[in-house]
C-alpha cells in the first residue's frame, strides 16, 4: 500500500506497462470447496495496468478463483503469487494491506451504515488519514455523486450509485488490483452499461482491474485479455479480441449471452 | 396507545380537512378486527387472574385498581384506535364527527362481548382443569357478584361505554387532546410513582403534602386525583404545548447548538442523580441501584448484540463469573482459597478472569453465525451456571450453597459499599454506569465501532475489507464480558451472598429485552429501556415500582416486545441513525411513488433525482 497510485500515463499503453512479474498470480492452483474441487491446475497472471476478465457459467469456479486470491480460502496446492511474494499462508487483512481488493457480487455495501462510514471502512487498514483525505476527494472526483450522498445511509440509495460507493470503498484501499465480482449482475441493462463505462473509467485512470463475470460479451468489449474457465479449469486463455472471435465461446457463452 | 408519543419529525403541513364521515358507514370489517382483538385480550387478561392479582394495587381510590384499569384500556383503546385514518398523499383527511363515535361504540361494544361471553361459558362448563382461574370466583368478578346475566349485560355496556369514549377522545382538538392526555398521565403517574414520590417527599420533609395526596393505604385519594387532574390541566393549559416544541426544537438542532443543548441536557440529569439520593430514603435508592446494576449489563450486551451483531443469549455467564470471582476473592468465608482481598484489587482480577472467561467462551462461538451462534450461547450461559452449581466445584464455590457473608466494597478505606446502605451502593454503580457510558460511547465511535458494525451487516464483506472478523467479534466478547462483569462484582458487595439461582437463563433474557425495547446500539435507549423495565416492572428478582405486577412480569415483556415491534420497531428511543434510515426510506418511497422512479434503474443516466436527502 507504501507505492504510489499508477500514474495515468503508464497505463494508456499496455504493452509498455507491462512488466516482466505479474502483480497478483496463480500457479497451478488447486481449490477444494469443502470435498469438490472447485479449482483445477488454474494459471492466471495479472500485469501492472491490464484489465483482464475471467469469464464462466455459474459454478465453474469464478467465486473459488476470487476467494482464493483474496485468501478466504486456501488453495489445496499451487502457489498466490502477489508481487513475487508467495501468499499461500497470509490472511486476508494481509493482502487487502499490500494492495488487493475485492468488489464483491452484488455491491453487498453496509446497508445500514452511511456512505461516509462505507468508504471509510473500505481504508479500514490504512492509518495515513491525510493519505485517506486525498483519496476520498479523488473518489468525490470520479463519483461526484457520492458526495452528495455522503451522510445517506448506504441501502437507501438507488442501485447506479450503490455501484459507485461499492467501487470507491474498494478505492479507499489505495489498491494495486481490484477483483471484480461479476459487476454486470443484478443490475438493469442499462446500468449494466454505465457500470463498464465506471470500470473502464477507472482502468483508464491506471488501474489493474481483474473482473470476473458471465456477460462475455461486455466484458470482452472492454478487456485486454480473458480467460474462460468451465467446471474449474482454465479451457481458453486468449486476447479479448481472438476470445470473441473464438468459435467454441461463440457457441457456448455469445449465442446466449443476453446481448 | 400513540397517543401520548410525540411524533419524532417536525410539524407536518395540514392535511386537507374534508366534511366528517357519515356515522353509520363503516369499514365494518375493521371494527370487528379491532373488537375481537381487543375481546380476545380482555379475556386472555381474566383468565390470567391480573384482575384479582392488581385489584390490590389502587390507582384512585376507591374507584379505581390497577385491575380494573388493565381491562377498562383495551376497549377504550381500540376505540379510539379504529378511528384512526392514515394520512395519505392528495387525499382529505375527514374532519371527526359521529363516525368515529359511533365506530368506537360498536368496536367496544365486541369488546364487552368477550368477557359476557366468558361469563355465559363460566356458568354452564367447567374447565377448570385446564384454567385455573376459570371458576366461580371469576364469575363473581365479572359480574360484580351478581346473576350471570347481570356479567353481560354490565360488560357490554361497559365495553361500549369505554369504546365510545375512546372515539369521543378523537373529536376534541389537539390542544384539549393535550389537556386531557395531561391529566391522565399526571394522575397515572401519581399512581405508579406512588412509593417513590412518598419516600423522597419524606426527605424532603413534605409528608403533608403526600398524606393528602395518597390514601392511607395506597391509591391516589379521588380529591386529591382531582385535585391533581385539574393543576395539570391547568398546567397544560398555560404550558400550549411548549415540551413537545422544546422537542421538536431540539431533534432539529445541529453542530454546536445541538451539542450545547445535550451538554445542558447530560448536566441537569447528573445534577438530579447526584442529588436526589441525598433526600431520598432506602427505597428509591434501592430501586435506582437496581436499575443501575441492569444499565451496566444492558450497556455490556448492547456492544455485542447492538453493535458487533452477536445474539448472545447466555450474558448472565459474565455476570455469574464476575460476582463469583468478587465474591471467592473478598469474602472469608470462601470454602477453597479466602485471599480476603480489598474489593478495589479484587476487582482488577475480576476484570482480568471474566475477559479470559469471555474469550474462552467466545473462541469456538463466533466461528457460528446467526441461530446456531445464538443457541450456543444459550447453552455456554447454562454451563457456567451448573458449574457453580455442580458438586465437582462445590469446594470452590460452594455448590447450591454459594458464597455468604461477602463483605462489602471499600472504598481506598474512604467508605464501604454494602447492601444494609443503598444510597453508597447506588453513588458506586452511578460512577460505574458513568465508566460504562463513556467506553460504549468512545467505542461507538471507533474504528474498532466501526469494523464491528461493518461485521455486522456483512461478515464476508468486511472480511473482505481487510477486517479481521474473528479478532473484532471476540474483542466485542471480551468487551461485553468485562462489562458485565463490574455489574457482578457490585452485585456480590451489595447483595452480600451469590448462589447459583442468581444466575438463571431469565437473567439473559432480560437483559436482552431491556436493549431491544430501549432500541438496540443506542446508549439512551439502553438506559431508559432499564428504567421503564427493571424501574416499574422490576427485573427477574428485584421488585419494581408496580410490584404487583411481578407474577406476570414476563407476559407484560412479552406483551410490550410485540407491540414494539408493531409499532416501534427501532425501539423507546430510537438511535438519530435508525431514525434517519426510517425518514430516508419514506422518503425515497414517497418519492418514487410520485412517479420520479429512480432515473439509473429506469434507463436514463442523468435524469432528474428523486429528493432523498435528508
Amino acid at each position: 500500500m507504501s507505492e504510489a497510485q499508477p500514474e495515468p500515463a503508464s497505463a494508456s499503453d499496455d504493452s509498455e506497462a507491462r512488466s516482466d512479474i505479474p502483480l497478483l498470480e496463480m500457479r497451478s492452483v488447486n481449490t477444494h470447496y469443502g470435498a469438490v474441487h472447485a479449482l483445477i491446475d488454474v494459471d492466471l497472471s495479472i500485469f501492472k495496468g491490464e484489465l483482464v476478465c475471467l469469464l464462466g457459467g455459474n459454478a465453474s469456479g469464478k467465486s473459488t478463483t476470487l476467494k482464493t486470491l483474496l485468501g478466504m480460502l486456501k488453495p489445496t496446492s499451487g502457489e498466490v503469487v502477489l508481487d513475487g511474494e508467495v501468499v499461500n499462508d497470509k490472511p486476508t487483512s494481509y493482502r487487502v494491506a499490500r494492495g488487493v481488493t475485492m468488489v464483491p457480487e452484488n455491491r453487498r455495501l453496509f446497508k445500514r451504515l452511511t456512505v461516509r462510514e462505507n468508504l471509510d471502512l473500505g481504508a479500514y487498514l490504512r492509518t495515513d488519514s491525510d493519505q485517506i483525505a486525498a483519496d476520498m476527494e479523488r473518489v468525490f472526483e470520479l463519483f461526484p455523486r457520492v458526495k452528495e450522498r455522503l451522510n445517506q445511509k448506504a441501502g437507501t440509495l438507488s442501485g447506479g450509485e450503490q455501484q459507485m460507493v461499492a467501487i470507491g470503498r474498494a478505492l479507499m484501499s489505495n489498491p494495486r488490483v481490484l477483483l471484480m465480482d461479476e459487476p454486470s449482475m443484478g443490475l438493469a441493462p442499462a446500468l449494466v452499461q454505465q457500470n463498464f463505462e465506471l470500470i473502464e473509467q477507472i482502468h483508464q485512470a491506471g488501474m489493474t482491474v481483474f473482473m470476473v463475470e458471465q456477460n462475455a460479451n461486455m466484458a470482452l468489449s472492454i478487456a485486454d485479455r480473458g480467460w474462460v474457465l468451465q467446471t474449474g479449469r482454465v479451457v481458453l486463455d486468449d486476447t479479448a479480441e481472438n476470445l470473441l472471435a473464438h468459435p467454441d465461446l461463440q457457441a457456448s457463452y455469445l449465442g446466449t449471452a443476453d446481448q | 396507545m400513540n397517543t401520548t408519543l410525540p411524533p419524532t419529525t417536525g410539524p407536518q403541513p395540514e392535511a386537507p380537512r374534508a366534511a366528517p364521515r357519515p356515522a353509520f358507514t363503516h369499514d365494518w370489517r375493521r371494527i370487528a378486527r379491532m373488537g375481537s382483538v381487543a375481546a380476545f385480550g380482555q379475556v386472555f387478561i381474566a383468565l390470567s387472574n391480573m384482575p384479582v392479582r392488581l385489584d390490590e394495587r389502587l390507582i384512585v381510590k376507591p374507584v379505581l385498581s390497577l385491575g380494573y384499569l388493565v381491562l377498562l384500556i383495551l376497549p377504550f383503546a381500540a376505540g379510539y384506535r379504529q378511528g384512526h385514518q392514515i394520512k395519505r398523499e392528495n387525499m382529505p383527511v375527514c374532519a371527526p364527527g359521529p363516525n368515529e363515535v359511533v365506530g368506537g361504540f360498536l368496536c367496544g361494544l365486541i369488546t364487552g362481548g368477550g368477557l359476557s361471553l366468558l361469563a355465559v361459558l363460566v356458568t354452564h362448563f367447567d374447565l377448570r382443569e385446564p384454567l385455573v382461574n376459570w371458576s366461580p370466583v371469576l364469575l363473581d368478578l365479572l359480574s360484580f357478584s351478581n346473576e350471570m346475566w347481570f356479567a353481560v349485560v354490565i360488560w357490554l355496556a361497559i365495553g361500549a361505554g369505554m369504546g365510545a369514549a375512546g372515539g369521543v377522545l378523537r373529536l376534541l382538538g389537539p390542544k384539549s387532546h393535550r389537556v386531557v392526555v395531561t391529566m391522565a398521565l399526571a394522575v397515572a403517574g401519581a399512581a405508579v410513582l406512588e412509593s417513590l414520590v412518598v419516600d423522597v417527599a419524606e426527605g424532603l420533609g413534605l409528608e403533608p403534602l403526600t398524606d393528602r395526596l395518597y390514601a392511607p393505604r395506597g391509591g391516589v385519594a379521588w380529591p386529591s386525583a382531582l385535585g391533581l387532574a385539574a393543576v395539570s390541566g391547568l398546567l397544560a393549559v398555560l404550558g400550549r404545548g411548549r415540551f413537545r416544541q422544546a422537542r421538536v426544537r431540539h431533534a432539529q438542532m445541529e453542530g454546536a447548538q445541538r451539542t450545547r443543548a445535550n451538554l445542558g441536557l447530560i448536566i441537569a440529569t447528573a445534577a438530579v442523580l447526584i442529588v436526589l439520593p441525598l433526600f431520598a430514603g432506602k427505597l428509591t435508592n434501592e430501586l435506582l441501584a437496581n436499575v443501575g446494576l441492569f444499565v451496566l449489563l444492558a450497556l455490556g450486551l448492547n456492544v455485542v448484540v447492538g453493535l458487533a451483531g452477536i445474539l448472545d443469549l447466555g450474558y448472565v455467564a459474565f455476570f455469574a463469573v464476575g460476582s463469583y470471582t468478587a465474591a471467592v476473592l473478598t469474602a472469608a468465608t470462601s470454602p477453597k482459597i479466602a485471599p480476603e482481598m480489598p474489593w478495589l484489587v479484587a476487582l482488577i482480577v475480576v476484570v482480568i478472569i471474566t475477559g479470559l472467561v469471555g474469550l474462552f467462551i467466545g473462541a469456538p462461538v463466533i466461528r457460528m453465525r446467526g441461530d446456531y451462534l445464538a443457541i450456543v450461547t444459550l447453552g455456554f450461559g447454562e454451563i457456567i451456571r451448573l458449574l457453580f452449581l455442580s458438586d465437582w466445584l462445590s469446594g470452590w464455590f460452594g455448590g447450591s450453597q454459594g458464597i455468604t457473608k461477602i463483605p462489602g466494597a471499600g472504598i481506598f478505606g474512604i467508605t464501604e459499599v454494602s447492601g444494609t446502605d443503598p444510597r453508597r451502593v447506588f453513588y458506586l454503580v452511578l460512577a460505574f454506569c458513568v465508566v460504562a457510558i463513556y467506553i460504549s460511547w468512545r467505542l461507538e465511535r471507533s474504528r474498532l465501532g466501526r469494523a464491528w458494525m461493518a461485521v455486522r451487516e456483512d461478515e464476508t464483506v468486511a472480511e473482505a475489507m481487510g477486517i479481521n472478523t474473528v479478532n473484532v467479534k471476540l474483542l466485542a466478547f471480551v468487551v461485553g464480558a468485562v462489562l458485565g462483569s463490574f455489574s457482578g462484582a457490585i452485585f456480590a458487595a451489595k447483595v452480600g451472598s451469590v448462589f447459583p439461582a442468581s444466575f438463571l437463563i431469565l437473567v439473559s433474557i432480560v437483559i436482552l429485552v431491556v436493549v431491544i425495547f430501549g432500541g438496540m446500539g443506542n446508549i439512551i435507549g439502553v438506559i431508559a429501556g432499564s428504567a421503564v423495565l427493571i424501574g416499574v416492572l422490576g427485573g427477574p428478582k428485584q421488585p419494581g415500582l408496580l410490584a404487583e405486577f411481578s407474577e406476570f412480569k414476563l407476559l407484560i415483556y412479552g406483551a410490550l416486545l410485540i407491540w414494539m415491534m408493531l409499532a416501534r420497531p427501532e425501539g423507546l428511543i430510537p438511535s438519530v441513525r435508525r431514525t434517519r434510515e426510517l425518514r430516508q426510506q419514506e422518503m425515497a418511497q414517497d418519492a418514487w411513488l410520485r412517479g420520479q422512479v429512480d432515473d439509473d434503474d429506469a434507463g436514463g443516466a442523468d435524469g432528474p433525482r428523486p429528493a432523498v436527502q435528508p
